[in-house]
C-alpha cells in the first residue's frame, strides 16, 4: 500500500513538472504576432466561472469566423492562429494573461473578454504593450472612453448599455403607450444596471413613472416572491435587464402569477435558450433590442444562421453572433493594416468604415465605438414577430 | 537574537536582489512580473490564514472578505488621493478596516468549534461581498476600475518581507506559543492559564489585518476590481495553498503558493480541462499525502537561499 | 392579505427544496462529521439525470426521480468510498478540502460535457402544470408536488431511522463509531448507507428543482448546497427535525426578505441569521450543549 501511495503521488507531481516544462517550453517569448506564416490572435475570455456561458458562446463564434477565413486560405496566405485562455471570470486573471498574450505569446491583438468590467481589466496592458484588445460584448457606456480620457487600444463592435437603455424606454412610451413601469433588473451585473439606469432616465424624461425597482442576483431561480410584490401594483409595462438565463424564469413565473404587461428587455435576451426556458405561452408581447433579427431575411444573417447551426447543432445566440462579427473584425483590421504591428492594426481598427457583419455594418467612431443601428424585435409565442430598425 | 535575524534577513535579500537582477537583464518579462505579483501576494493571504488554521488550529473560511474590505478600501483612497501618499494612506486603511471588521466578527464567533466557525466565517464573508454588492461608495456590481497602480517590486517586495518577518518572529513569541498551547488542547491550555479566547481573537485579527494588506496591493496592482472577484471559491483557493503546504509551516505556505501559480500558468491553454485538472489534483493530493508538502516543519526561511540542504527545523513541539 | 398567502405558498416550496438537501448534509454529518461540500453537486447530477431520463429516454416524471434517485445513490456510495474513506483517519482539515475538490472536480467535469449554459426541463405531462386559484393565491400543482414529495420522502426518513436496524446502526455510529463496532455493528457499511440515503434525496431534490424552476446549469449546486447547509447548521447538525426547521426558517425568511423589497440583501440575510443564532445558541437551534469533558 505504501509503495502504490508513494508510487501515484510520484505520478501525479511528475505530471505537474511535466506539464509546466511542456508550457515553458511553449511559450516563444515575444515577437510580432506573424512569426512565418502564421499570424497569432489573443483569445482571454471567461470559459470558466460565473460568466462562462458568455466566453464559451463567444470563443464559439470567433473559432467560426477564423475557421472560415482559413479553410479559405487564410490571409494573405498566412494562417490565423487562435492562442486561448481562460480568465476563469476574473478581472485579475483577465489583466495576467493579457500580459502574456501580449508580451509571451507575442499576440497581433487581443479578443475578450465578454464582460465590461473584465474587459476594462485589460486595457492598462494593452495600452503599455501598444497592443489593441478589443470585446465583442462590452457594453458598459466608459469602457473605451472615460473621464480621463479615450483608452487608445481599446475598441468594441457592439453599441453600448445607454443607447439600448433609451431606445427602449422611447419604444415603451410611444409604441407601447407606457405611462408606468416596473424594473427588475440584475444586481450583479454592470450590463443590467447601466440598461436600468439608461431606461429610467429617458423613460422619467418622456413623461412616465417607475412604480417599483426590484434586483436579483444572477444563477437565481426562484423569483416568486419579487414578482408576487409586484403583482400588488398597477404598471403598463415590465423592464427586465438581464440575462436570458435568469429572464426565461422571471417571464415564466411572471405569467404563472398572473402579469400580463408587456416585457422588455436587451439583447441579454437573444438566446434560443430564452424559449426553452420560458415556453412558448408566456413569451407573448415580449419586446427586446437587439444587434440583428433574422426575420430581417438580410443573407449574410440568414447564411450565418445556417452556417452556424450546421457547424454547432444550436442556434446562435446574441454572444455567438458578436464572437463571430469580432473575429471578422479584428482579422479584417489586420488585413487592412500597414504592417504586421500592434500599433498599426490599432490604426486600422480605428479607421473602420463601413465594416459588414452580421450584427450590422458601422464605422469606428472616434470613441472607438461602432455607430450601429438597432433592432426591437418582438416576440409571439416565443418567435420573433416583428422587428424594427432603429438609429 | 543576531542569528535569529539573519535567519529570515539573508534569504530575503537574496531573493529580492536575484529578482532585481532578472528583471534588469530582461529575463523576467511583463508576464512573469505579473504572475510573481499574484504569488507574492497569494503568500501574503496564505501566510497569514496559516496563522490561525494551521496555528491557532481554527478553521476559517472567510479570508476572501477581508480581502476584499482590504482592496475596495485602498481601491477608493487611491482613487480620491493621489501619489504615493495616497497609496499608503490605502494600504494602511485598507489592512486597519479588514483587522476591525475581523475582531468585530471574531469576538462572537471564535467561540465556536470547528465546522460550525468554518461555516461563520464563511457566512461572514458572504455578508461582506453583498454589502459590497448594494454599496454605492463601491459602485456595486459594476466595481471599480481605472485605480492608479502604484505597487511595483519595492512595494511589493517590502510589504510581502515586512509580513513574513512580523509572523516569522509573531510565531516564535510567546504569543505563538501560546497559540499552538490552543491547537494542540484548548482545555489543557486553558488550564494553563492561557487565556484561550484572547489567543484566538488577536491571531484572527492579525490574520484579518494581513488579508487586508493583500487586498490592498491586489488593488493597486491589477486595476480592476469587482465583488464577484471574492466569492467562496477565493477563500477556497487561499485555504489550498496553506493546506498544500502543510499546517503550521509558513514556509510550505510559500512553497505552494509558487507551485500553484505555475501549475496554473502551465494549465492556462486547456481551457476545457484545466479546472478538472486542478480539482483531481487537490483530492490525489489529499488521499496521499495530507499533511501537505511540509506538514508543519519549516525549510529555514531561504528557500532560494540556503536551500533544501538546511537543516528541517520543527516549529512545534 | 392574497400576498402574504401568496409568499407563505412560496416559502413552503422553496423550503421544502432546502429541506431535502438539508437532510443528506445533517446526517452525513452526523456520522463522519464531514461538512460534504460535493452534496450541492449530487443534486446537480441528480437534476441532469432526471433530465436525461425524460428527454432522451422519454419516461415519465415518477421514473425520472426514481432513476435520478439511484444514480445518486450509487455516486455518493463511490465518493464516499474512494474519496473519503481512506480520509477517516487523518485531520477534519484534509477531508474538508477532499470534499471541495470532489465538488469541483464534479462541475468542472460536468461542465466539459454540457457546457455552462443553462437547459430547460422537458416538458411536463398535464397534470403537473396546472395553476389552482384560490380567491387570488396561484398555487401550481407543481409546488403540491414538491412539498408532498418532501414530506413523504421525509416521512420515510424519520422512519428509516428510528424504526430499522440499519437506522439504529446509524445512530449508534454517530454517536461514538468506536463503541459501535464494539457492539458489532459494520461502521463501513453504516457509513456507506447513510451516503446513499442523503445522496438519493439530494437527488430526488434535483429533479424537483428541475421541474419546478425549469432550468438546469453544472453550478447549480453551489448556492443551494451551501444554504442547505446553513439550515442544517441552524438546527443542529446532526438533527434531523434540526435540519427540517432550519430548512423552512431559510426558505421563509429569504421569502420575507424579498417580499419586503429587499431581495438584493436575500443572501447575506441568510447568513446573519445564520452567525446570529450561532452567536446565541453555538449549536444551533436543537443542539445540546454537551460539555467537553477532559
Amino acid at each position: 500500500m505504501k509503495l502504490t501511495r508513494r508510487a501515484l503521488f510520484g505520478t501525479t507531481a511528475g505530471i505537474a513538472i511535466a506539464s509546466t516544462l511542456a508550457a515553458c517550453s511553449a511559450s516563444p517569448g515575444g515577437g510580432s504576432g506573424a512569426s512565418g506564416d502564421k499570424i497569432r490572435l489573443g483569445v482571454n475570455y471567461e470559459l470558466s466561472g460565473p460568466v462562462a456561458t458568455y466566453g464559451q458562446a463567444s470563443v464559439a463564434g470567433i473559432k467560426m469566423a477564423v475557421k472560415e477565413i482559413n479553410d479559405a486560405g487564410g490571409l494573405d496566405g498566412k494562417q490565423i492562429e487562435l492562442v486561448e485562455y481562460d480568465n476563469k471570470s476574473d478581472a485579475a486573471e483577465a489583466t495576467t494573461l493579457a500580459t502574456r498574450l501580449m508580451s509571451q505569446d507575442g499576440v497581433l491583438a487581443c479578443m475578450g473578454p465578454a464582460t465590461s468590467g473584465n474587459f476594462k481589466a485589460t486595457i492598462p496592458v494593452a495600452d503599455d504593450s501598444k497592443v489593441p484588445v478589443v470585446s465583442g460584448s462590452a457594453t458598459a457606456d466608459d469602457v473605451t472612453v472615460d473621464a480621463s480620457g479615450l483608452k487608445e487600444y481599446a475598441f468594441r463592435i457592439c453599441f453600448n448599455d445607454s443607447f439600448q437603455g433609451t431606445i427602449m424606454a422611447k419604444f415603451a412610451a410611444e409604441n407601447l403607450s407606457g405611462k408606468s413601469a416596473v424594473i427588475v433588473q440584475d444586481n450583479s451585473s454592470d450590463y443590467a444596471s447601466g440598461l436600468a439606469a439608461a431606461f429610467e432616465k429617458e423613460f422619467t424624461s418622456l413623461g412616465g413613472t417607475i412604480v417599483a425597482t426590484e434586483g436579483f442576483t444572477s444563477g437565481d431561480t426562484d423569483f416568486n416572491s419579487i414578482l408576487t410584490r409586484l403583482r400588488g401594483q398597477s404598471f403598463d409595462v415590465v423592464y427586465l435587464p438581464g440575462y436570458y438565463q435568469e429572464a426565461g424564469l422571471i417571464i415564466k413565473q411572471a405569467r404563472e402569477l398572473g402579469i400580463t404587461a408587456p416585457v422588455l428587455g436587451a439583447d441579454g435576451f437573444d438566446s434560443p435558450t430564452l424559449l426553452e426556458l420560458a415556453g412558448a405561452a408566456p413569451l407573448n408581447d415580449v419586446y427586446f433590442t437587439n444587434h440583428y433579427s433574422p426575420i430581417d431575411e438580410d443573407p449574410a444573417v440568414v447564411e450565418f444562421i445556417k452556417a452556424f447551426e450546421e457547424a454547432n447543432g444550436e442556434q446562435p445566440n446574441a454572444f455567438h453572433a458578436l464572437g463571430y462579427d469580432l473575429g471578422k473584425f479584428v482579422i479584417d483590421a489586420v488585413s487592412r493594416a500597414s504592417e504586421l504591428t500592434g500599433e498599426a492594426v490599432k490604426n486600422a481598427m480605428a479607421e473602420t468604415k463601413g465594416f459588414t457583419g452580421v450584427t450590422g455594418t458601422f464605422d469606428m467612431d472616434e470613441n472607438h465605438n461602432p455607430v450601429k443601428s438597432i433592432v426591437v424585435i418582438g416576440l409571439k409565442d416565443g418567435v420573433q414577430d416583428t422587428s424594427e430598425k432603429v438609429g | 537574537m543576531l542569528r535569529n535575524i539573519l535567519r529570515w534577513a539573508l534569504p530575503l535579500a537574496a531573493a529580492y536582489g536575484i529578482v532585481l537582477l532578472l528583471i534588469e537583464i530582461g529575463v523576467i518579462d511583463n508576464y512573469l512580473f505579473a504572475t510573481m505579483m499574484t504569488i507574492c501576494i497569494n503568500i501574503i493571504l496564505a501566510t497569514s490564514l496559516n496563522l490561525v488554521v494551521g496555528f491557532t488550529g481554527q478553521l476559517a473560511l472567510g479570508h476572501a472578505g477581508f480581502m476584499a474590505v482590504g482592496a475596495y478600501t485602498c481601491a477608493i483612497i487611491t482613487m480620491r488621493v493621489d501619489g504615493i501618499g495616497g497609496f499608503l494612506l490605502g494600504v494602511a486603511a485598507g489592512a486597519a478596516l479588514a483587522a476591525f471588521l475581523g475582531f468585530l466578527i471574531g469576538l462572537p464567533v471564535l467561540r465556536l468549534r470547528g465546522d460550525y466557525l468554518a461555516i461563520a466565517t464563511l457566512g461572514f464573508s458572504e455578508i461582506i461581498r453583498v454589502a459590497i454588492n448594494n454599496m454605492e461608495i463601491t459602485n456595486g456590481a459594476a466595481g471599480q476600475s481605472g485605480i492608479p497602480r502604484h505597487v511595483d517590486w519595492n512595494w511589493m517586495f517590502g510589504f510581502l518581507a515586512l509580513t513574513l518577518i512580523f509572523l516569522w518572529h509573531y510565531i516564535r513569541s510567546s504569543h505563538g506559543r501560546r497559540a499552538v498551547a490552543v491547537r494542540e488542547d484548548e482545555i489543557a491550555a486553558e488550564a494553563i492559564g492561557i487565556n484561550t479566547t484572547r489567543v484566538k481573537v488577536q491571531t484572527f485579527v492579525i490574520a484579518a489585518f494581513f488579508a487586508g494588506l493583500g487586498g490592498a496591493l491586489y488593488a493597486s496592482y491589477f486595476y480592476v476590481l469587482q465583488p464577484n472577484q471574492f466569492g467562496f471559491l477565493r477563500s477556497i483557493d487561499i485555504l489550498v495553498i496553506v493546506v498544500l503546504g502543510g499546517l503550521g509551516s509558513m514556509s510550505g505556505s510559500i512553497i505552494a503558493a509558487i507551485l500553484l501559480a505555475v501549475v496554473s500558468t502551465a494549465l492556462a491553454q486547456f481551457t476545457d480541462v484545466r479546472m478538472i485538472i486542478y480539482s483531481l489534483t487537490m483530492v490525489l493530493i489529499m488521499i496521499f499525502r495530507p499533511g501537505g508538502i511540509m506538514g508543519s516543519r519549516e525549510v529555514s526561511l531561504g528557500i532560494l537561499g540556503k536551500a533544501f540542504g538546511d537543516k528541517k527545523k520543527e516549529v512545534t513541539r | 392579505m392574497t400576498e402574504i398567502l401568496q409568499q407563505v405558498v412560496n416559502a413552503l416550496s422553496l423550503g421544502s427544496i432546502y429541506a431535502l438537501i438539508a437532510l443528506g448534509y445533517t446526517m452525513v454529518y452526523g456520522i463522519i462529521k464531514l461538512i460534504n461540500f460535493a452534496h450541492g453537486e449530487i443534486y446537480m447530477i441528480g437534476a441532469f439525470v432526471g433530465y436525461w431520463t425524460m428527454r432522451v429516454f422519454h419516461l415519465d416524471f415518477f421514473v425520472a426521480l426514481i432513476a435520478a434517485m439511484i444514480i445518486c445513490m450509487v455516486l455518493g456510495v463511490l465518493i464516499e468510498r474512494i474519496a473519503y474513506r481512506p480520509l477517516r483517519q487523518s485531520t477534519r482539515l484534509a477531508s474538508l478540502i477532499t470534499a471541495i475538490g470532489v465538488s469541483l472536480l464534479l462541475q468542472y467535469t460536468m461542465m466539459r460535457f454540457v457546457g455552462a449554459d443553462p437547459r430547460a426541463y422537458p416538458p411536463l405531462p398535464d397534470y403537473m402544470n396546472q395553476s389552482f386559484n384560490l380567491g387570488g393565491v396561484v398555487i401550481k400543482s407543481q409546488q403540491l408536488v414538491i412539498i408532498g414529495i418532501s414530506v413523504l420522502l421525509m416521512i420515510g426518513l424519520q422512519f428509516i431511522v428510528k424504526t430499522t436496524r440499519m437506522g439504529k446502526a446509524m445512530r449508534a455510529v454517530s454517536q461514538d463509531p468506536e463503541a459501535a463496532q464494539l457492539m458489532g455493528i459494520g461502521v463501513d457499511r453504516t457509513i456507506s448507507f447513510t451516503f446513499a440515503l442523503g445522496s438519493a434525496l439530494a437527488g430526488a431534490a434535483g429533479v424537483l428543482v428541475g421541474v419546478y424552476y425549469n432550468s438546469i446549469n453544472p453550478f447549480m449546486g453551489i448556492m443551494p448546497g451551501l444554504k442547505a447547509f446553513v439550515a442544517a447548521v441552524f438546527g443542529g447538525i446532526g438533527i434531523i427535525p434540526g435540519a427540517l426547521i432550519g430548512a423552512y426558517v431559510i426558505g421563509g425568511s429569504e421569502t420575507l426578505v424579498s417580499s419586503l423589497g429587499f431581495s438584493l440583501l436575500r443572501d447575506g440575510v441568510v447568513f446573519a441569521i445564520l452567525i446570529a443564532i450561532l452567536s446565541l445558541k453555538p449549536t444551533g437551534l436543537l443542539g445540546k450543549n454537551v460539555r467537553e469533558k477532559v
